[in-house]
């Protein structure tokens, strides 16, 4: 459990069960549900007993869209994994593996603190009746947040078009490709490492059966030998907890491999209010082109006006006046449109940048701490290893 | 006594075995790595010292080569049918297996002919044989070489190659046997596994020098966790290193040693067979005077010739059992030696990762890693 500053509940993910039902399809599926627990962080905690109602994966995945939509300009954390990749080769690729499902468990309650340690998320609503109120989908549709979401289409469009973005987002979307490059890159070397490891350590253990029946045909040898065998088998059995203490250091790096979805969709929503700003402020330049236009009479040989003019001729007084009258309407909308868009767009890089400096904070104290305990666990696997083989060694001296 | 014994030690007035405290100290002071011109073999130079009376000086230092240690093997075996002749290393290599010319497999050898040199000067009868006494102290050694190729089929031949057929060998000789087949199936194991973890081990090796370097490009992205991020990339590399050192050890210590005791023990079967052979022979003469005697009912002497080989067998029992016991002894204390090596060499590379990763921890820690007073072990 963890308690925090902005939130007044403990949350926790306690439990994981399987259950079995009709998916959307009518086919029996089996699938697994997570127990989440809350208790207000005031009361006692002795003699309490939690709120608990079970969630699915995917409720939580629609949780998550609820907030990115609801809040784009917040670097929203993300979920773990749905199905096991870049693991090595020992470990089960299975969703239904207890110890992937384990490990998404505590990946689950990771994002749940995230979100109730955010100075904006856990304010929500939507969030709070997430984790407390079992019938919570309708009224998450309720909110019609589907609706708001911009189409992946626009906003890749505008990432193409937009002329002129905030050089930070520019540089924070390159970082981010950097990040997830990298990650990927030291999260499969890493499992492959982790392969040949657990190789060297189990051969090992050959070592234990043979000195046993090496001992079986030696006289003073003997129990030297055999006592060396058991260690070299305590040093080949060694290698497992050593690999699954390492499987967590993975799923730190794999949360801000993650992170960098959640970076680049800060800097896609940013390069679309720019790109419709300046949508609006084009749209407005013409009108004020155009406005110019009929007031001085000139006409640009080129343009569509100038055509029909030559066409049918020119118009009448009568109907300039009513067209310049239509186009003042249009010119005071479109100046309240990009007063309106400029407004959108400054709020949103002020409000989105908090939230990336914040990221970025967060960032570097959790990756250091990453780092610091992998060194730790290095440094116990190596004093594991001096053990070992002193123990061995004296079993040696022995022979 | 056993036949070939250099007159010397009756009459030179020697102290026993047992009160010379080193009988020969052979060691080899350096190993001389030139080839010779014609055929490209290594000589070999042995510096000895000794507190023998029989040796004109009391320092020696001659060049060897390989043949020369052949033809000494040779000699002592035609000279002690009955002893254990230490072994020497592989005579024949095969070209563009193994580099002749490279330092480890040079070395590798060096330590083997060591290792035989100390094996006979430690023995107490073949240690006065004279040709080993010509071996360590005869300037030239050519000269003797040349009747020694044709007399190298010498009498050790008859005796592997007896062609009497043996009825009851005593029950120790058959267990040493049943001994030997075994440790040797063990020693070819354990030689498989060691091989097999320098391979893991080399494997394991060549990823981590891929993942070291990870850190390096993610630390150019970063600006805090730069610092923090080459001390890794750095840490691994010391690691890395660290892992090669290892394996090299065992592959230049561990392995040459297991596969020479195999030859070791081939040896000793070789002694073992030569045992039964002499009784063997001993047997099927003693039925041919029983069945003479039965024929001359009055002979009741032993003829001689049978009562010579029972002396012989008697010898070489004995010969063979003070042998077995300092063969066995000498593999005690050698296998103990190899390994509590390879312990040791597990154990250098755990501190030298150990070290490593604890340097880091303050790096990570905190920006000034010189502030840190103590760490946490």
């Amino acid at each position: 459990m963890l308690t925090n500053n902005f939130f007044s509940l403990e949350i926790s993910v306690a439990e994981a069960e399987k259950r079995t039902g009709k998916n959307t399809v009518n086919m029996q599926e089996i699938y697994t549900v997570y127990l989440i627990e809350t208790r207000p962080v005031d009361a006692l905690t002795e003699g309490i007993t939690p709120d608990s109602l079970w969630r699915r994966y995917s409720e939580f995945e629609l949780l998550r869209n609820y907030l990115l939509v609801t809040y784009p300009f917040v670097v929203v954390a993300p979920l773990p994994e749905k199905r096991a990749e870049i693991v090595w080769h020992k470990l089960s690729a299975d969703n239904m593996d207890p110890d992937f499902v384990e490990r998404r468990r505590v990946g689950l309650e990771n994002f749940l603190h995230r979100v109730a340690s955010h100075p904006v998320l856990c304010n929500d609503n939507i969030f709070n009746i997430f984790l407390t109120e079992v019938n919570w989908k309708e009224m998450v549709y309720e909110t019609g947040f589907q609706a708001k979401a911009d189409s992946r289409l626009k906003a890749v469009n505008a990432a193409f078009r937009v002329k002129n973005p905030d050089g930070r987002f520019t540089e924070l979307k390159h970082y981010s490709d950097e990040l997830q490059t990298v990650l990927s890159q030291l999260l499969r070397v890493r499992a492959r490492v982790a392969d040949r490891l657990y190789g060297v350590y189990k051969v090992h253990g050959n070592y234990g059966r043979v000195f046993s029946e090496w001992s079986a045909i030696e006289k003073e040898m003997g129990d030297g030998l055999q006592s060396a065998g058991h260690h070299m088998d305590a040093y080949a059995a060694s290698v497992d907890d050593i690999l699954e203490e390492e499987e967590h250091y993975a799923d730190q790096l794999k949360e801000y491999l993650f992170y960098t979805d959640a970076l680049r969709a800060v800097c896609r929503k940013h390069e679309l209010t720019q790109f419709e700003l300046e949508m609006v402020a084009l749209d407005l330049a013409c009108k004020k082109q155009q406005k110019e236009e009929l007031v001085t009479g000139t006409v640009r040989t080129f343009s569509l006006k100038g055509m029909t003019s030559k066409l049918f001729g020119q118009e009448t007084a009568e109907q300039r006046e009513a067209k310049l009258q239509v186009l003042e309407q249009q010119l005071k909308e479109g100046e309240e449109a990009v007063k309106e868009k400029n407004t959108e767009s400054d709020e949103f890089v002020k409000t989105a940048w908090v939230d990336i400096e914040r990221f970025k904070d967060q960032k570097d104290r959790d990756l250091k701490e990453a780092l610091i305990s992998y060194a730790v666990m290095q440094i116990s696997m190596c004093k594991k290893g001096i053990q070992v083989w002193t123990n061995a060694k004296e079993c040696f001296n022995k022979m | 006594m056993s036949a070939g014994t250099p007159k010397s030690l009756a009459s030179s007035g020697q102290k026993p075995i047992q009160e010379i405290c080193h009988p020969l100290g052979a060691e080899e002071t350096a190993s001389v790595l030139t080839p010779s011109p014609d055929v490209g073999n290594t000589i070999t130079s042995i510096g000895g010292k000794t507190t023998r009376v029989e040796f004109d000086l009391p320092e020696y230092s001659v060049r060897r080569r390989y043949q020369d240690f052949d033809w000494l093997r040779t000699k002592l075996e035609d000279t002690q049918p009955t002893h254990l002749i230490p072994p020497l290393p592989e005579k024949f290599v095969m070209k563009g297996v193994v580099d002749r010319f490279s330092e480890e497999f040079v070395e590798t050898r060096r330590k083997a002919l060591d290792k035989f040199l100390k094996r006979v000067a430690d023995h107490p009868v073949l240690s006065f044989n004279e040709h080993f006494n010509a071996f360590l102290s005869a300037k030239d050694l050519n000269k003797r070489l040349g009747l020694a190729l044709l007399s190298k089929m010498g009498e050790s031949v008859k005796y592997v190659t007896g062609g009497y057929k043996l009825r009851g060998r005593p029950v120790e000789f058959s267990a040493m046997g049943d001994y030997l087949d075994m440790f040797t199936q063990k020693l070819g194991t354990i030689d498989r596994i060691a091989q097999r973890i320098i391979k893991e081990q080399s494997e394991y090796q060549v990823e981590l020098r891929e993942y070291g370097p990870v850190y390096t490009t993610w630390a150019l992205s970063e600006a805090e966790l730069q610092g923090p991020l080459e001390g890794v990339a750095s840490c691994m590399a010391n690691c890395s290193s660290a892992l090669d050192e290892l394996t090299q050890d065992m592959s230049e210590d561990f392995l040459p040693v297991l596969r020479e005791y195999v030859l070791y023990i081939e040896s000793m079967k070789i002694v073992l067979k030569k045992r039964d052979n002499i009784q063997a022979e001993y047997e099927a003469k003693l039925e041919a005077a029983a069945f003479r005697k039965e024929e001359k009912a009055s002979c009741t002497q032993v003829p001689t010739d049978v009562e010579k080989c029972h002396d012989r067998v008697e010898c070489c029992n004995a010969d063979l059992k003070s042998d077995w016991d300092r063969w066995q002894n000498n593999k005690r204390q050698d296998f103990r030696q190899l390994l509590t090596g390879m312990a040791d060499h597990n154990i250098q590379y755990y501190e030298k990762c150990l070290a490593a990763w604890e340097s880091v921890i303050p790096l990570l820690r905190d920006k000034q890693p010189q502030e840190t007073e103590t760490e946490e072990d």
